[in-house]
């Protein structure tokens, strides 16, 4: 049984509806990876497994229960974290700070997690007195990437982790992501890199207009004629 | 008299007209600014009720403070409205929270426009503003009571043999005092502890706090109670200064936003710094400094006018060019804060 | 409502109420303009009264000669310094290079100008406030028609409003708020204290009518033969007595001059509310709906959202320069300690919010409902007192208390219906009409 599952998510902003009729799934220590061309509904197909659109239809699980009725905010306390596109790091906050804001629903001791997000990200370890908003792009993700983290989620999903950053950054990002795979968390992420992310990925959904075009594991996606003509660029 | 003894006097005198009332003036000017700041960082709206909020908190003080000198009890040389500030905060931040659920919390849930909030606060303003004059009526009310003056200018001519007294009193030195402790706890507040941390990330990003699970309403009602303490403060410390009259309050909003602008809004310390900036303004603007140029000029000099940039009602007039200086030379404030 | 006034209490306080109704119908429009067309938050509202008001005093006050010959040239060699000030100013802006050498010319520059304004000024102030101080003692006005200043009153609120769009259009919606609340406290205190031109808070009163005294209409033989008339058939033909028809003059002229008024009035409230209507459903209205709405999506069709939102501020402001010229007029004196920002920004406000923003029937009928709950909560509160007092001593504090503050009541009151019809009916008692299509 997968552990999280949206099935026959229809839905939008209130306006028509974006995404159609689609499924998402990831399990445990697996990273899953969306792509599709632009305005396929990629981030909001995400959206919608944390509760922030409006279902018309579908249902989402997490290890087995139904939390389609949930709010954002149960969801996180339930294990599902979350980095946003933009703005995703508290700016006038030190990078301390912003891992301890990932924390806030936690009551126990902090400290372990914490030099667990340092080990997996050294830079920031040396940086923590500094304010997020000096950091550069690629320092910033992983500082967002490290705020999620401190939620101990059992789901990790990211919105384009790699948008705006440069290739090594992103080689290294990748990296990093993979470690926390290994953590045994459950990895979604939306991608616009899709070769370099399916590349890592154990499992790929491509997504065109809303709905499911492709499902496959990474390697088989990569693999496709007609995925690589349409979306990979050849 | 030898020259040295005129700067010394000069000296005395800027202190006594410039620089003490504008420090005390100013922490009461930072007190409340700090709230409106605050209040806006988090709620993302100018409150226009804040100067009703300050009127509200000074009334209950007042009359608590009767109530007290009624039964004898007194606090000596400070005054009685000290020992009645504790419940008068705890009266203004009920009100506060209460109006928080039941004007404000809707548009919140609904996700209303920051102008539909700004309309909302002005119909509380004239919902406060009636209740307290309903209350206490219209009247000017000094309740000071205890000692007034630490240094008495004629006791201070006499010790130094300067022709310039010096008049320091104990509301002005309490009112520093005590800003200063406000504003440190405030700031180990909001750097120290979980909550704190949480409105100040909160204020920064409300999407990602709610991702990260802060609690959006207790923030609102921490902000609110951390609102009406200050106000509360704020406008005690300003009636004892003065006196206490429910139509001041009111002409106070325009200064303290005045502050908060200028600081950087959503800055805390910077609101500190813009209602010391405006009360130094306006204190320097509308003081004649005739007799302090006399003291300074060489000889026989003396300027024929009160040397006076502004006369003392147009004292609005230099918070509101302030706030147009900022407006136009550096939006952000003097601490970068949000840009509106 | 206003017939039960008229029966209950008198048909004189009816009419008055009516026409104050009217004027603040004229300030709501003129605020509908700008918050219901356009979404701008103008706490300034009394700044454009109060000018309006200025306006009408100085057009229809007769000029005081002595006080021009006296204080005339000071004056003018003050406004000259600041003219020369000004172009100085600029002069120094462009040509210098920017820096600190600049920022210091600059600084020297005004505070030399300032000095001289400074010296004319307080010259010129001296001599003109000497001038029989307890009749003028300021330069009076035109002397013209007071119906003229209702133009003239536009135009300068106009002319006001430019220059605070100017400063202030183009912020957010918060600053603008803020930046109005301040120009129009400055506008106030310059009004009052301002004697040379305003007199300050010793009013200018006996402002010219452009309508009849009650006293001379009881002397006008046409008068006369009309409540005769009126009185005499309401009597089935018999004679009336002396005394009665002595009353029936006094209280018939109070009631034809406020009608005059009404007439002159009424057709105000309809010229402003035709051209506003037209206004509002033609394309530019269309458009700065939708700017209103969207202005992202507006300012990216290529709208230019600050200058429409001046335009509109502009005229928004020129409607309530009128009322304010209008209520000079009606009151017959100008009087600047009585303008208050409660009663002369926020309640205008309440009008349009519980009239319906967008809507300019609903801003007149906002402004009739408002201004007659603001009247009669006064005597309502203090009737509500006076049942309450039945039960206290008559030595009671509390009693005493409780008369005073009665009046206060409609603050309260004010605030909650406010609150009230924001939550529970935003779009007011007549919402805006549905946009037919943009």
């Amino acid at each position: 049984m997968t552990y999280l599952i949206g099935e026959n998510l229809t839905g939008g902003y209130g306006g028509p509806d974006i995404i159609k009729d689609c499924t998402l799934s990831v399990d445990k220590g697996e990273i899953v990876v969306v792509v599709g061309p632009n305005g396929a509904g990629k981030s909001t197909a995400m959206k919608a497994l944390l509760g922030m659109l409006k279902l018309h239809g579908g249902s989402v699980k997490l290890d087995g229960q139904d939390i389609t009725g949930m709010t954002t905010q149960q969801r996180v306390a339930r294990g599902m974290a979350f980095v946003p596109q933009n703005q995703n790091v508290f700016v006038t906050m030190t990078v301390e700070e912003n891992l301890e804001m990932g924390a806030y629903l936690r009551h126990d001791d902090i400290t372990e997690n914490k030099e667990q997000v340092y080990d997996l990200f050294p830079i920031l370890k040396t940086k923590r007195r500094q304010v997020a908003g000096e950091l550069s792009g690629g320092q910033r993700q992983q500082v967002a990437v490290g705020r999620a983290l401190m939620t101990k989620p059992t789901v990790l999903m990211l919105d384009e982790p790699t948008a705006g950053v440069s290739p090594i950054v992103m080689d290294e990002l990748f990296d990093r992501i993979i470690e926390v795979k290994r953590s045994g968390i459950a990895i979604l992420m939306v991608e616009q890199n899709a070769r370099q992310a399916l590349n890592i990925a154990d499992r790929g959904f491509v997504l065109v207009t809303g709905e499911n075009r492709f499902t496959d594991t990474g390697e088989a996606l990569l693999a496709n004629e007609e995925v690589r003509k349409s979306f990979l660029g050849g | 008299m030898d020259y040295s003894t005129d700067l010394l006097n000069a000296l005395v005198l800027i202190t006594n007209y410039v620089l003490i009332p504008s420090i005390s003036y100013g922490s009461q000017l930072a007190l409340g600014a700090v709230g409106v700041t605050l209040v806006f960082g988090i709620l993302r709206f100018a409150n226009f009720a804040h100067g009703e909020m300050m009127a509200f908190g000074t009334m209950a003080t007042i009359f608590i403070t009767w109530w007290f000198q009624s039964m004898g009890v007194s606090m000596g040389v400070f005054p009685t409205a000290l020992l009645a500030l504790p419940f008068a905060i705890l009266i203004t931040t009920l009100l506060a929270v209460a109006i928080d659920r039941s004007v404000f919390s809707f548009y919140r849930a609904s996700k209303s426009k920051p102008v539909t909030f700004v309309v909302a606060s002005v119909g509380v303003m004239f919902m406060l503003n009636g209740l307290v004059r309903i209350l206490i009526g219209t009247d000017e009310i000094i309740f000071r009571d205890g000692q007034k003056f630490l240094i008495k200018a004629g006791a201070f001519k006499k010790m130094t043999g300067l022709s310039e007294g010096l008049a320091l009193k104990q509301t002005q030195v309490l009112t520093f005092v005590l800003a200063v402790i406000a504003v440190l706890a405030l700031f180990w507040f909001l750097q120290r502890t979980r909550t704190g941390k949480a409105m100040r990330a909160f204020s920064d990003n409300e999407d990602l706090a709610l991702l990260s699970g802060i609690n959006p309403e207790l923030v609102v009602m921490v902000t609110w109670i951390i609102a009406a303490s200050l106000a509360t403060l704020a406008g005690v410390l300003y009636g004892l200064d003065k006196s206490f009259k429910p139509m001041v309050y009111f002409h106070l909003l325009l200064p303290i936003f005045a502050a908060a602008i200028v600081g950087g809004i959503g800055q805390p310390l910077g609101a500190i710094l813009g209602g010391y900036v405006v009360a130094f303004s306006e204190i320097t603007a509308t003081y004649a400094f005739k007799k302090f140029i006399k003291y300074i000029a060489p000889s026989d000099f003396a300027p024929e006018g009160l040397t006076q940039f502004l006369t003392t009602e147009y004292k609005f007039a230099v918070s509101f060019f302030i706030l147009v200086l900022v407006l136009l030379v550096r939006p952000t404030g003097i601490l970068r804060g949000r840009v509106l | 409502m206003l017939t039960i006034v008229g029966f209950g209490q008198s048909w004189n306080v009816a009419l008055a109420i009516f026409n104050l109704c009217l004027i603040s119908a004229v300030m709501s429009m003129g605020l509908n303009m700008q918050w219901g067309y356009a979404g701008l938050f103008n706490a300034g509202i009394m700044a454009s009264t109060a000018i309006g008001g200025l306006t009408a005093m100085l057009i229809s006050y007769s000029p005081v000669t002595k006080a021009w010959s006296v204080g005339g040239t000071s004056l003018s060699a003050a406004l000259i310094s600041l003219l020369l000030t000004i172009v100085a100013g600029i002069l120094v802006w462009k040509k210098m290079a920017k820096g600190s050498k600049r920022s210091w010319s600059m600084t020297a520059v005004v505070l030399i100008g300032y000095a001289f304004i400074r010296f004319f000024y307080e010259e010129a102030t001296f001599a003109i406030e000497a001038v029989d101080p307890a009749k003028t003692g300021f330069l009076g006005g035109l002397g013209l028609p007071i119906l003229f200043s209702w133009l003239a009153g536009g135009l300068a609120a106009a002319g006001l409003a430019w220059l605070i769009g100017r400063i202030a259009l183009g912020l957010r919606s918060d600053y603008f708020a803020i930046a109005t609340l301040g120009i129009s406290e400055i506008m106030i205190s310059i009004l009052k204290n301002e004697d040379w031109l305003s007199r300050g808070v010793k009013n200018v009163t006996g402002l010219a009518r452009p309508v009849p005294y009650e006293v001379d209409l009881q002397q006008a033989e046409w008068f006369k033969n009309l409540v005769q008339w009126f009185y005499g058939t309401a009597d089935d033909g018999s004679a009336v007595s002396a005394d009665i028809m002595r009353e029936a003059m006094q209280l018939s002229a109070g009631v034809f001059v406020k009608l005059c008024y009404s007439a002159l009035f009424v057709t105000v409230v309809l010229i402003i509310l035709g051209l506003a209507t037209r206004a509002l459903n033609s394309p530019w209205g269309r458009m700065m709906r939708a700017i209103r709405d969207n202005e992202t999506a507006a300012s990216a069709m290529g709208k230019d959202i600050t200058s429409r939102h001046r335009q509109v501020f502009i005229i928004g402001s020129a409607v309530i320069g009128i009322s304010g010229a209008m209520l000079t007029t009606l009151d017959g004196q100008f009087t600047p300690g009585s303008y208050i920002p409660l009663r002369f920004t926020f309640l205008i406000w309440v009008m349009v919010i519980i009239g319906g923003s967008g809507n300019n029937l609903g801003a007149i009928i906002g402004a009739f409902i408002t201004w007659f709950v603001w009247i009669e909560a006064e005597p309502s509160a203090l009737w509500l007192v006076s049942q309450i007092n039945v039960f206290l001593a008559e030595s009671n504090p509390l009693r005493q208390h409780l008369q005073e503050v009665a009046p206060h009541m409609r603050m309260v009151l004010m605030g909650l219906i406010m609150v009230l019809v924001l939550r529970f009916r935003p779009k007011g008692i007549l919402p805006e009409e549905a946009p037919d299509h943009y």
